[in-house]
């Protein structure tokens, strides 16, 4: 499918959809709670059929925590980006995919880690990399400890 | 031609005519223990650095070559660095058997090779059932390292001697039956009655396919039970660090590894005998010159050099065989060795009956 | 602070556990299994990452490109150019510019060089993980000779920071084409001596078949890529998806298997190593002449969103770059293969015995810097 095409299925799944600007994929910015059931579309339906999921990841930015997907078809060979912007910056919480990609299961633990992003319904969210009583979330920009070197 | 009977006997008679027959026999034991754990002792560095040495030459590198010339005195310096080492006592374990274990596996060897013989008359005790006494105690060394597993309290450990325990249950079997078969030819379990019978020919070469068959099942099955690779699975390094000896350290872990050593040395010393001759000089059937030739070799490098042959080839199958899983190393035994080890038997059976064997 | 997990499962559920890690001859790194048994049969895996967890991605916001580029070599060490690589054509593509044919020429030459490289060292540690101890010597032996090239080009042998933004550190040696095809033919020679020590050997065959199947669709939900993803017939090779660098120059062929078991995965990369000979054969003669270094006044990304995809030996390795338009990225993210590689190991090895559970993550060749970056 074509670039247009895409988006304009994204489009009919979610009409509040807006689309975004980078020049690789085509991206599509949706709300939290669409995430999910557009997720599933886009995997189940035989015309897009995303199956690889290859990137999933967040970005601390002045608006809020972006959530970046990156997906392609192991089929079709077509590529799509989806973000969600998180205006929460304290707390902030998204509905799961992990349901649809077995993958997310782990990007989203890694995201939990490093971002404090709460995934609803995901089945095993706990920290990762660090150690189960650290404080705070590295990633994030207003993220302080002792021993950070400013420059 | 070279016989060692009067030079033992000489020994035997000095001690008895000097001394009463209870301290005689005190003497002779100490002598006797000394001169093995000497002989013990060199003969296990020495492996260990003929293993290094091989499987440096089949890894394409050089090998042991810094401590004195081509490195000969490199396992001598890691055994006085093992001497010098802490034993280091792990909490929770139990204290009794956890010292114990190391010194039942050495021993298990030691006794072995007090009855195997180097050359004629050049064996501490020739015992009438021989190889059943070697078979019997070459086998305890495993309750050694059952207890070793037990007590370290550490789970590698015990995977490592329940693997260990249920594989030379298993390969004890086969060892057995094909030592089983040679003797139904030979008629003795004296290991000396055995090397007389084979005067006129190797019971290897004598012995038709049969013979030829339980050999090769002997070395796999022997070096199963000597948990060397391809059987390491009781040490298992990739899996288990290193299985029931993972905690021991110093001079405890040096046991079991000059036992292991040994025990190779036993499975070959074994074959040697009851295989391959002992003592006795290579001949060729009616080719007089070069039998002449051949007895002038003295015995005991006859003796030696096919132990050494054979445990090239079971240091061969360690580095470059992968490890077998257990279940199929269990297969392999009970599925396969066992089965055509028993026909093996029958047919051997048969032809001693028929005396179709040379 | 919790009581430590393990204990209260072996109590409460009476399991035997028994940690394959995080200081284990098995996992080659710091990484840990806990791994519930039943007698020999490995009920279920937890994987525990984390332990070389260096903070990569934030400490990369405070560098610029050209600084951060020496981290990227710390994360699979074994794949250290294509590394570099995958953040130097992501700021390249975000500055619009393109380098010359020169440099893709040798950019491709060093990648695929050290895809071998990695591959050599993958057998020679599968081999030990299996009890064939022989191996490692016999692949260390020829990479070596891929190190000795690396070492007069770039100057070190492991992590070499050789390709960055906008080109090359410096220009290739003058023995380097001579060098590599030497190597070619050194290596034809030798692959086949891999077979003959491991791949036809019956006890590894028997130890490899049938173990650890992962099927096609588990792999691509699992976002299982590289080598480990082939063996199941996913085909995720980004130099054939997205051609980057001289790939597009080239013929080659994506080796894929459906089997999907460890056996298959190892022939994926053993089938890998004579494909990359190919390429290299393909390319050696042929660098065009061309500048070694673009002419950039300042490396930095303009405002936006960029993303570049390549194949390292293990798989695919993305680098996502938010950038403000500084000097250096609002936020980097490297989505590395062996991190999606590791998670599957729980759902392939359940009920296989605990020496298949070594074989497995063998074969899956995780590099764990790469995991906790």
């Amino acid at each position: 499918m074509t670039r247009e095409e895409l988006t304009a299925f994204v489009l009919e799944q979610v009409p509040d959809m807006k689309a975004g600007t980078n020049k690789q994929f085509p991206e599509c910015i949706v709300n939290a709670e669409q995430i999910n059931p557009l997720a599933k579309a886009l995997k189940e339906n035989a015309i897009t059929k995303m199956d690889y999921l290859f990137c999933e990841t967040a970005a601390d930015r002045k608006d809020g925590f972006h959530m970046v997907y990156h997906l392609t078809s192991s089929v079709h060979k077509h590529n799509l980006m989806l973000k969600v912007i998180l205006t929460d910056k304290v707390n902030p919480s998204i509905p799961t995919v992990s349901d649809v990609w077995h993958a997310a299961e782990f990007y989203e633990r890694e995201i939990f880690d490093l971002f404090g992003i709460r995934f609803e319904n995901h089945p095993n969210l706990k920290r990762i990399f660090l150690e189960d009583d650290w404080i705070g979330y590295p990633l994030r920009k207003d993220y302080k400890d002792d021993f950070i070197l400013e420059r | 031609m070279y016989d060692f009977s009067p030079f033992i006997d000489s020994i035997n008679s000095f001690f008895t005519s000097n001394f009463s027959p209870f301290w005689a026999s005190v003497l002779l034991m100490l002598l006797l223990g000394v001169a093995i754990l000497a002989f013990y002792a060199v003969l296990g560095l020495y492996l260990v650095y003929a293993e290094r040495k091989i499987c440096a030459r089949m890894q394409n590198r050089i090998g042991p070559n810094r401590v004195g010339p081509l490195g000969l005195f490199q396992t001598i310096a890691d055994l006085i660095k093992l001497l010098l080492k802490e034993l280091i006592y792990i909490r929770n374990a139990d204290g009794f058997l956890f010292n114990i274990a190391p010194f039942i596996v050495i021993v298990a060897s030691i006794m072995a090779i007090g009855s195997i013989p180097f050359a004629k008359g050049l064996q501490a005790i020739d015992l009438n059932i021989g190889v059943l006494y070697i078979l019997a105690i070459s086998s305890m060394g495993v309750i050694g390292v059952l207890i070793a597993g037990w007590a370290s309290n550490s789970k590698y450990s015990v995977i490592g001697a329940m693997r260990s325990g249920a594989q030379v249950i298993s390969y004890e079997l086969s060892v057995g039956l094909s030592l089983l078969c040679m003797i139904v030819f030979a008629g003795s379990m004296q290991l000396s009655d055995i090397i007389t019978s084979q005067q006129d020919g190797w019971w290897l070469f004598k012995g038709h396919i049969p013979a030829f068959i339980a050999f090769v099942i002997y070395l796999i099955a022997g070096t199963a039970e000597t948990n060397r690779g391809p059987f390491d699975l009781a040490e298992a390094e990739s899996e288990l660090t290193a299985g029931f000896h993972t905690e021991y350290s110093g001079i405890k872990f040096a046991f079991f590894f000059l036992a292991e050593y040994m025990n190779m040395f036993i499975i070959a010393a074994v074959a040697t005998t009851i295989f391959l001759g002992g003592w006795l000089p290579f001949h060729i059937y009616n080719f007089t010159a070069f039998n002449t030739v051949m007895d002038y070799i003295p015995p005991v490098f006859w003796f030696f050099g096919k132990t050494a042959f054979i445990i090239y080839v079971m240091m061969w199958f360690k580095w470059t065989f992968p490890r077998l899983r257990i279940d199929q190393l269990l297969a392999l035994e009970w599925k396969y060795l066992l089965p055509i080890n028993l026909l093996n038997l029958v047919l051997i059976s048969f032809l001693t009956l028929m005396k179709w064997h040379f | 602070m919790e009581e430590t997990l393990v204990d209260i499962d072996f109590k409460e559920k009476e399991e035997y556990i028994i940690n394959m890690g995080p200081q284990h001859p098995s996992t080659h790194g710091v990484l840990r299994f806990e791994t519930c048994l039943q007698g020999e049969k490995v009920k279920y895996i937890i994987p525990h990452c984390g332990y070389i967890h260096r903070g990569i991605e934030k400490m990369s916001e405070s560098l610029t490109y050209p600084q951060l580029l020496h981290l990227t070599d710390r994360m699979d060490y074994l794949s250290a150019h294509i590394n570099n690589e995958a953040v130097a054509l992501c700021v390249e593509n975000a500055m619009e510019v393109e380098v010359s044919d020169r440099v893709k020429y040798i950019r491709t030459i060093l990648a695929e060089l050290s895809r071998i490289a990695s591959h050599q060292l993958w057998w020679s540690a599968f081999g030990m993980d299996l009890g064939a101890l022989t191996t490692f010597f016999y692949g260390l032996r020829d990479r070596e000779k891929i190190l000795d090239i690396f070492e007069e080009t770039t100057g070190s042998r492991l992590i070499q920071s050789f390709i960055t933004p906008g080109g090359l550190m410096a220009d290739i040696h003058p023995n380097f084409q001579r060098r590599v095809k030497e190597f070619i033919t050194y290596f034809r020679k030798k692959l086949p001596e891999y077979d003959q020590l491991l791949t036809g050997n019956v006890i590894f065959r028997e130890r490899t078949m049938g173990i650890g199947y992962m099927s096609k669709e588990d792999a691509i939900d699992f976002a299982v890529t590289g080598p480990s993803g082939r063996g199941s017939g996913f085909q995720c090779d980004v130099r054939k998806i997205a051609p980057y660098s001289a790939y597009p120059f080239v013929q080659f062929n994506e080796i894929t298997y459906t089997e999907g078991d460890t056996y298959h995965r190892y022939l994926v990369r053993m089938k890998e190593m004579w494909e990359s000979l190919n390429i290299l054969e393909q390319l050696v003669d042929n660098i065009p002449q061309g500048e070694i270094m673009l002419n950039l006044k300042a490396i930095k990304a303009p405002k936006g969103e960029y993303y570049q995809r390549v194949e390292t030996a293990r798989g695919e390795l993305g680098v996502y770059i938010v950038s403000d338009g500084a000097p250096s990225p609002a936020r980097i993210k490297y989505r590395s293969p062996n991190f999606s590689n590791l998670f599957i190991i729980n759902k392939i090895s359940a009920n296989h015995k605990i020496a298949d559970l070594v074989a497995i993550s063998g074969s899956l060749d995780l590099v764990i810097p790469d995991i906790d970056r």
